[in-house]
This record gives structure tokens, sequence and C-alpha cells, in this order.
């Protein structure tokens, strides 16, 4: 073989593409048609970078060494290190370097792949501030980190949170800082997974001892005093030390000598190149990190070997074509498992997404499949990616079997379901059959929720028949393999039961504690769905009023300000009336603060008086004159306990055996201002005939001769559901005992608006379920349980006077911050049947063009003196 | 040339404001909800919810967003829970529902500013 019959071969750049190039032209062509030259900048053989933090694990660089050394002393390739190509001459098809060495070439192949990007910050020059892309970066870290380190914790951060930033703050930890990685956006690994999996690998990394920052951009590296960094500066104000700092910022591709060569190069930089690999001059290849290819630089190196294998058949004749970037990618950091394939974000038009999750334990699984839920499209895998492996071949293929089963850990099953007749209608207010709600899920491709609403418009009125309209959607879903997610909402991936038992071990107080701790995204601020929740939750494990602090603002415009926003925007008033039992000075009371503001009064279907029509600055008020009267407030705005209807029972009945409106009284100042998922009702009847309707309620007692029968989980409303039977021949004690259980086992347990009816069915075994944990003592927590509710008795105090008492949550009632004596000029009233309710829209429109008639006019605003 | 000269009105101190709550003011006679978020920016929206026609939107949770990878703070409407971007006003979630009378579905807003702890609208 005569090496100078052969065409000459230059290679700019030694780096992992340029020696798989080498190798693969070496291996196929046995005529040495080609003789090889590599010009590498860097001081040795090309190496293993993708390996590279392994060389912190007590490895040396020969270690990373790649492939064959033999290659490298073939008579056919020349390899000159530490030598960089500074000059292209197009014309006369030559290189020049920077030590003056210049090589004529037949073909020439760019593999200069990509350096670290630095983002323009103030201070990124500063000593103890790193890049992580060669073997020199990471000595010199290594050394820097090792000298600081003589004796005291070494702070490092890592600027980036995607692959390579986890493994360099992987590598720092495991050389004794104490890491924290600041990333930009939502979330870790922003490239290659999503928000859920993002949030579950946030978890696995904090495991390790490495604290995540996100959204935090950092605005400056500042010095310290004894020189090298000091503190980083952030953009929302926050700062952070660290005594070591590794950009891994993104990777930019190093085209300059493409760029200075005029050839073609790619909008987000890059040499152009076709599917031959070849740049807009044919006499020139680009492959790896450098190529544009398809119109992206891909930093992956399964694309630039393939890249490599192309341009070796392509010099010796072939027609091979590059098939198309693979980005299956996983990280390398030991005990926390990722990766990320295929169509991993479920862009593809008409895309399912199968997710499964358990953030207990920290795995968060989804896989993309094409629209009828077979063809695997891509997925992410975080916290246990044994699936990877199996999975990844079977991109754009048909999974065989339910596809959720790859994601479900083993021997897991749910149960099937009831099924309602399509034609069974769901939601009532607009008019949507159980076969619209499904087909929502099976024909127009609804995969929440949310979607099915939108789809549909069942749910969207009144709202009551959302629970069913989920759990046909979850049926549905399920049936096609996708598990539909429990999480509570955007902001926690958590359920509500999940999330009441990690604040109760927890111990955390206040809201901002929660979403930190437990949320899904740093600085996120919540919602209306998880913040009434949350402070529904905090209400029976931390107990606080309602106005307190931070808690204020998690509340619903109802709890917030205690009383029922009406249609109009003005609310309605309802006092404790205990077991509907009221003096007559009582109703006197109610019925003259209701006349002196105006206040049209009805009698409830809860025992009780209702008052509406009043503005919020009259709330204080009317309060004021109802708490002087003896009453506190009777929570009907709240998810907690309502009421406790009674029937008048053995002390005037002829037929009553037990005193039924006593035990009420005593069940309603037992439960009052029990905060609970939704709201509870009790009712307590003498004997059998059930005036009461207690068997209609959460919690209904009816007396017989021996004790009392206690019935749970009954319900009117819009499923109504009669109570079943859990304990009978109870004394008072043992009764009050069980009801405490029930109640607090239900706040615990239930979801966010579960009433206990559905919370029954839904507790596993059933009745049977709840009679062992309540009645036996089956899973341990009853002395917990009877320790809480202690607490709530002993603790509880009326909101409203509590409020009256305090100036500063009296501020929270002016119709306006800064005209709090003007009235809230939009509310307008009519009369009707001797009372008042608010006028209509046209009334309104009547009224302005009455008045603009100089005609007396019907409608009146609150604050006049209507004789309404 | 005319020089646009924007009014500012004085409307409460940034301490009559709760972090994440909103409050009703009256600014040159029309009912604005203000509303101060958990890092003390101070934001200004109609308090009218052209869903229902009421002027409740004040009284709305305060909450965030993740819209297009951006954390976005919102109010949603205490009477149906339609969400709106306390910055832009638009509507983000309508629950399925229209607005009443053919009104916008997005809400007006109003420029903050605060100064020497006052804050005022500009109007
Ligand atoms: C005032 C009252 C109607 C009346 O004039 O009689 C009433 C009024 C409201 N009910 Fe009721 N319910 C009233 C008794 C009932 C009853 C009857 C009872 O308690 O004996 C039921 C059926 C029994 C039950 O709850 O199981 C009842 C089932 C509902 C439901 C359906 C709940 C369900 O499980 O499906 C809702 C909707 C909800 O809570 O989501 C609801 C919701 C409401 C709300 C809170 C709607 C709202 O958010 O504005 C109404 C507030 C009125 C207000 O401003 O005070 N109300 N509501 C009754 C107040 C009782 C009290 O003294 O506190
Ligand atoms: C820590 C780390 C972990 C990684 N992990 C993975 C992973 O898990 N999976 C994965 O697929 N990829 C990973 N990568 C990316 C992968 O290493 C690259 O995609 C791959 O090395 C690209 O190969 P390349 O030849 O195109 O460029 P490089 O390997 O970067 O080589 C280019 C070489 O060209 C030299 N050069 C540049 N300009 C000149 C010039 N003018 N003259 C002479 N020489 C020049 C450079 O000095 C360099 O040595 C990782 C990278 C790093 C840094
Ligand atoms: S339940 Fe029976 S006994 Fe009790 S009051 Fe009603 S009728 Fe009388
Ligand atoms: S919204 Fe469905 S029944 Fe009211």
């Amino acid at each position: 073989m005569d090496p100078s019959a052969s065409k000459h071969l230059v290679v700019v750049g030694g780096g992992m593409v340029a020696q798989r190039l080498v190798e693969a032209l070496r291996d196929r062509d046995a005529a040495g048609a080609w003789r090889i030259t590599v010009l590498a900048e860097e001081p040795r053989r090309p190496y293993d970078r993708v390996a590279l933090t392994s060389y912190f694990s007590g490895r040396d660089a020969e270690d990373l060494a790649l492939g064959d050394p033999a290659l490298w002393h073939d008579p056919l390739v020349t390899l000159v290190r530490d030598d960089k190509v500074v000059t292209i001459d197009r014309a006369a098809r030559t290189v020049t370097t920077g030590r003056g060495r210049v090589e004529h070439y037949d073909h020439l192949v760019l593999a200069t792949g990509s350096s670290a990007w630095v983002p323009p910050i103030e201070g990124a020059d500063l000593p103890g501030v790193f890049v992580y892309r060669t073997i020199d970066d990471v000595a010199e870290l290594r050394g820097y980190v090792e000298a600081m380190g003589q004796g005291k914790v070494v702070r490092g951060a890592v600027l980036g949170g995607g692959l390579l930033g986890l493994e360099a703050a992987g590598a720092l930890q495991a050389l004794g800082a104490q890491t924290t990685v600041l990333q930009v956006g939502t979330h870790l690994m922003s490239a290659q997974v999503d928000l859920g999996g993002g949030e579950a690998l946030r978890r696995l990394i904090n495991g390790l001892g490495v604290g995540v920052r996100l959204n935090a951009a950092t605005t400056r590296i500042r010095p310290h005093r004894r020189g090298g960094v000091g503190r980083l500066d952030l953009a929302d104000g926050g700062r952070l030390d660290a005594d070591v700092v590794v950009i891994a910022a993104g990777v930019r591709p190093r085209d300059e000598l493409a760029r200075d060569a005029g050839l073609e190069i790619g909008a987000r930089g890059g040499v152009v190149v076709d599917d031959t690999c070849l740049t807009s001059d044919p006499a020139i290849s680009g492959v790896g990190e450098v190529a544009c290819i398809q119109g992206a630089c891909i930093g992956l190196v399964a694309p630039g070997y393939a890249m490599a294998e192309v341009t070796a058949d392509r010099l010796l004749g072939g027609a091979a074509q590059f098939p198309g970037a693979d980005t299956a990618t996983k990280l390398k950091l030991s005990g926390v498992d990722v990766a990320s394939f295929g169509d991993a974000f479920g862009q593809t038009p008409g895309a399912l997404e199968i997710v499964w999750a358990d953030p207990v334990a920290g795995v968060y699984k989804k896989l993309v499949m094409s629209d009828d839920a077979r063809t695997l499209l891509g997925g992410v895998l975080v916290g246990d990616a044994s699936a990877y492996a199996s999975l990844r071949p079977m991109l754009g293929r048909e999974l065989p079997g339910d596809p959720a089963a790859y994601l479900l850990p083993e021997g897991t099953g749910g149960a099937p379901d009831l099924e309602l007749p399509d034609d069974a209608g769901v939601c009532s207010c607009n008019n949507v059959s159980a076969g619209a709600v499904r087909g929502a899920v099976t024909e127009q491709g609804c995969t929440d929720l949310g979607a099915v609403k939108a789809c549909t418009k069942a749910g969207t009125s009144c709202g009551s028949c959302l629970p069913l309209v989920k759990k046909l959607v979850t049926g549905e879903l399920t049936k096609q393999g996708i598990t539909v997610s429990s999480a509570l909402c955007e902001h926690f991936a958590l359920s509500r039961a999940q999330l009441y038992d990690a604040i109760r071990v927890s111990g955390v107080r206040s809201f901002t504690e929660v979403v930190e701790r437990f949320g899904t995204r740093q600085g996120a601020r919540g919602c209306d769905i998880c913040k009434p929740a949350i402070g529904s939750i905090l209400a029976t494990t931390a107990p606080a009023h309602v106005l307190e602090g931070e808690r204020a603002a998690l509340q619903d415009t109802n709890d917030h300000v205690m009383a029922n926003l009406q249609k109009d925007g003005s609310y309605s008033v309802v006092p404790r009336i205990p077991g509907g039992e009221v003096t007559p000075a009582g109703l006197i009371a109610i019925g003259s603060v209701a006349e002196d503001f105006g206040l049209y009064t009805k009698i409830t279907g809860g025992q009780r008086i209702d008052l509406f029509g009043a503005r919020i600055d009259q709330l204080p008020l009317i309060w004021q004159r109802l708490v002087d009267a003896g009453f506190e407030s009777g929570h009907a705005y709240g998810k907690s306990l309502r009421t406790v209807k009674s029937c008048v029972g053995s002390t005037w009945c002829r037929f009553g055996v037990q005193d039924s409106v006593a035990l009420a009284v005593l069940l309603e100042l037992r439960y009052r201002g029990l905060r609970s998922p939704h709201k509870i009702k009790l009712g307590v009847s003498g004997c059998a005939r059930e005036c009461a309707e207690a068997r209609g309620k959460d919690v209904g007692v009816i007396a017989t001769d021996k004790g009392w029968n206690l019935y749970v989980g009954g319900n009117g409303g819009f499923t109504p559901r009669h109570a079943q039977l859990l304990a009978e021949d109870l004394d008072t004690e043992t009764l009050i005992r069980t009801i405490d259980r029930f109640l607090l086992y239900y706040v615990r347990t239930a979801d966010r608006l579960q009433r206990t009816a559905p919370w029954v069915d839904d507790v596993e075994g059933g009745l049977d379920g709840v009679r062992a944990v309540v009645l036996e003592d089956s899973l341990g927590i009853a002395a917990d349980l009877d320790a809480q509710m202690a607490r709530h008795v002993l603790e509880y105090e009326d909101e409203w006077k509590a409020t009256l008492e305090d100036p500063e949550k009296l501020r929270r009632f002016a119709s306006f911050v800064n005209a709090p004596e003007v009235a809230d000029p939009s509310l307008a009233y009519v009369p009707e049947r001797g009372q008042v309710r608010p006028a209509t829209a046209d009334e309104r429109d009547e009224a302005r063009e009455a008045q603009l008639r100089g005609e007396p006019v019907l409608v009146a605003g609150s604050t006049l003196e209507v004789r309404r | 040339m005319t020089v646009m000269e924007r009014t500012w009105v004085a409307v409460c101190r940034l301490d009559d404001l709760a972090r994440e709550r909103g409050a009703a003011a009256l600014v040159d006679g029309v009912q604005v909800a203000l509303f101060r978020l958990a890092d003390d920016r101070v934001l200004a929206v109609q308090q009218h919810d052209p869903f229902c026609d009421a002027y409740v939107l004040s009284r709305g949770i305060v909450g965030s967003r993740a819209v297009d990878g951006a954390e976005v703070a919102t109010v949603a409407s205490p009477m149906h829970k339609q969400v709106f971007d306390l910055v832009t006003g638009r509507c983000l979630d309508p629950v399925g529902k229209e607005p009443v009378r053919g009104m916008s579905a997005d809400l007006r807003v109003w420029p903050v500013r605060v100064v020497d702890d006052v804050v005022e609208v500009g109007a």
C-alpha cells in the first residue's frame, strides 16, 4: 500500500466523532484509498467525553481513551495533537494550524465539536469559575476544590440544571462540596423531561443532598475578600454563597473556521450540512456537534457517530444518508435514574400521554402514544428508568398489550367500577349524558377533566356533577390504559389525602412552607383549588383563625368574609342555631337585625335563618349586633360542619325514646368550626320515625330503647344516598367517640370536595373498612384521632367574635380601600312579597332610563333607606 | 409635539393591602380591584366580573399559573372561578362560559406604582 497514491483526508478536531470517523474509514477502506490526518487542539488522543465525570472517581485521563490505541499507529493515520487549525483556504484546499503546519486536503471534515457557553455575566472570569467540557477543565476543577477544601466545607454552585449541570453537581458533591444547582427555567432537565418529571427529578436530586433553586437566574458573580469567587447574585434579589462555580449553561458549536471560510452557517450556529453530511462546499463535510443537520446542532454523541458513519461510507463511494437523530438520553448520575426518548413532550398531533406518578416513591413515568394508544412515540422515566432499555427500541412500533403495564409497578390493578348506562344524565345543568362524557374521552381525545368540561360543558355550571364526571373520565381513561393523576392541581402532584399526611407529619404551618416543600414548582403561588384545600388542611393540623396572617389569602371569599357570596356580590348571614333550638328573644334579635339592615329573610332547609343582601362593609356591624345577642358564626360559608338537624325528641314528642335535641345541640357545639374536605351535616332523630331525616346526613343518629344507632355516609344534594348503619345501640360516650373518629378519618383521607358517601365507597373495604378503623382501631390511629378532636373542641373560638375584637382583621371589610364609607354603588334591589331581591339587568336598565325621564324609580341602591 | 402625561391617583398605603389578597378602590368613580402580590408588587384590574356582571373580582383568590413556561400571577373570580392574568388582564380560563351582555372576557388593567409606601394608580 503506497500512502502517496492515496487521497488525503484532513479532519479538524480530535474528539469523539473524529475518532469514530477514522475508525469507520480504516475499517472499511481496506484498499487504502484514503490517508488521514487528524489535527487536534487538545493535547491528548480522542477520549470519552461522555464519561468525563468518571474522571473524578479516581480514574486518570488514560482510562478515558477511546477504542483500540493501535488505530493511531496505522501508517495511513496521522494524529497531530496540541495544534489548532486557524484557517482554511478553500481555493487552495489547504488548512493552516497555529504552529504553522499546512496540510493540503482532497477532502476536509470539520469535527470541531462545541464549546461550553458562558453567559455574559459579570464575574464569570473570576478564579473558581469553571466550565465542564474537557479533561483539562475537570482536572482544574478537582484541583481547585481539593486545595480549597483543606479542613473546611466548600460550597459549590452549578449554573444550569440540564443533563450536564446535574452531572457536574454530582461530581462536586462527590468531591465533598455542598452543592446547589441553579436552574433558570421552571424545572430540571427541561430539554428532556416535562414539568412533572422535572419535579420528581428535583426530589431525587435533593435526596442526594444537592440543593435545587428553580427560576434562578444569576445576574452577577462576586469575588470573595480572599480572592476567587464568593457569592452569586440572583435576578429575584436572592443570593447564594459559593466558593466554586461550574457553568453548565449550554454549548455553542465551534463553527469559527467554517464561518471564516464562508461556508453556510445555521441560524443558531453550526455549519450547515445535508443528509450526506456535506457542507455548502462539496469538498468539506461537517460531523458531530459542530454540524447543523436537518436544521439543528445536536449535543449528543449518537447522532455524531451516525454522521461519522455516513461520511465514511460516502468517502468510499457509498450512498448512505443521515437517518435522523435519535435524541434519547439517560442521565448518568448514580442514584438518579432519568431517561427521555422520542417525542417526550407529546408534540405529535393527537398524541396521548400515559402518566404514572408516585411522589412518595419519587417515581414519575410517562409514555407518549399515538392517538390510538398503540404506537409508542416517546417517553420520560424519572426515578425508575428500568423500562428504558426495552422501551427505547420499541419507538415508532406498536406496544404489545396494555401500555400502562409498562409503567406500573408489579401487581397493580384497578378494581372495575359499576357502569352507568350511556343515556343516563350526568350533568343536569347542561344536560350532558354519561355517553357524551365517555365520548369526549374516546372520540374527541380529551385526556383530562378540564378537556372534558370544555368539550361537553358538563360540570361548568353548579359543579355538583364534577365528582361523577371525573369518575367517568377516569374510568374511560383507565380503559384506555391511561392512569389518571390524583394530583390536586398544577401546583401539587399529591392528592389531598397525601398532602394532608405530608403537612400533618412535617408540621408545616403556612401555605408558603407547604408550596415550597411539596409544590411542583418553586415560586408558584397556588390557585383557587389548592389554596382553599390547604387552608382547610391547616385548619385541623395547625389551627388558627381563618384571617390569621397568610391564612387569610387562602380562603375563598365566603370563608374570608365569613358570609356567603350572592349573585350580585352581596352576602348572606347565617347565625348558628344549634339543633334548631332557638329562644323567642333570639328570634326577635335576628328579626330586628334583619329589619334594621333591610335584609331578605328566609328559614333555611337546615333549621336556621338566613339573612340575605348584606354589603361587605355591613358584615361587621351586623355581626356586632348578633354577637351581642349571644349568636355565633353558623359556618354556612365553610367546608365544615353546617348543622345538626334534630327532631323535637322525647322531651315533648309522645313517641320519642331519647332526647334528640339535647344530643343534637351537644354534637353541633362539639363539631362547630371543624374544617373538612366538604361540608358535613348531622341529624338526630328521637325515634325510628326519623323526623330529622338523619339517614340523609353524613352522620345520622337515631334513638333506640337502648341507646343510639349510628349511620354514616348519607347525602342529599346532587347524588342522594341513604346513610348506612355503622353501629347499634351505642351509649352516648361511645357514640361521640365513634363520630369523632369517623369525622377526623374523613377529614384526613377524603379527596377535595368529596362528600362522605363517595368517600366511604373509596375507603379500602368500604363501610367495613371504616368500621375497622373507627371501632376496632385497625390502623392504630384512634388515639391520635381522639387527641386531635379533643384539641379541636378545646381550641374552638367563634371566628366572628374574634374578628370583631381585632381592628387589623376588620380592615378587610371596607367597601373601598380609599373610600370605606362609600357603599358599593352597583347594588340595586326591587321589592317582592314584602321583602327585597336583587334587581335584574333589565330592571336596572329600565330604572336608569326612568331616572333620566325624571320618573319615580322602583330600584333602590342599598344605601337608600328603602322600605324594602 | 404633545407629551401625554399620565396622572397618578394616590389610593392607599401599601400597608392597607394584605399580601396575596385584593381590595376594591374607587378611581375617578370607577371600581378598580387592587392586588398586592407575595413580592409586594401591586397590580390593578377592573372590579367588574364580566362573566357574572357583579363587582367582585378583588375578592377572588390570588395565585399563579404556568403559561408558556412562565409563572403568571392570577386571580380566580370568587363567583364562578374564571381565571385572569393579573398583569395583562387576559382571561386564561373562561371555565366554559361566555361573558354577559357581549362584554370582553379580558379585563381592563391599570398601571400601578408604589411611591414612598403610597399606592398610586395611573388614570
Ligand atoms: C340556605 C340553604 C337553602 C335554604 O334556603 O334552605 C342552602 C343554600 C346553599 N346551598 Fe345548600 N342550602 C341549604 C340546605 C341544603 C340542604 C338541606 C339540608 O342541609 O338539610 C342540602 C341537601 C342535604 C345535603 O347537603 O346532603 C343542600 C345541598 C347543597 C349542595 C349539594 C351538596 C351535594 O353533596 O351534592 C350544594 C352545592 C355544594 O355544596 O357544592 C349546596 C350549596 C349551597 C350554597 C352554599 C351555594 C353557594 O355556594 O352559594 C347556598 C348558599 C346559600 C347562602 O348564601 O346561604 N347545598 N343544601 C340551606 C342552608 C342550610 C343551613 O342552614 O345551613
Ligand atoms: C460531561 C459531559 C457528559 C456528556 N454526556 C453525554 C451523554 O451522556 N450522552 C451523549 O450522547 N452525549 C454526552 N455528552 C456530549 C458528547 O460528549 C458530545 O456530543 C460528543 O463529544 C461530540 O463529539 P464531537 O467530536 O462532535 O465533539 P468533541 O468531542 O467536543 O470534540 C471536538 C474536538 O475538536 C477540537 N477542536 C475544536 N476546534 C478545533 C480546531 N480549530 N482545531 C483543532 N481542534 C479543534 C476540540 O478541542 C475537541 O477536542 C457529554 C458531554 C460532556 C462534556
Ligand atoms: S322522631 Fe319520632 S319521636 Fe322523634 S320527634 Fe319525631 S316523631 Fe317524635
Ligand atoms: S354543572 Fe353539572 S349539574 Fe350543575
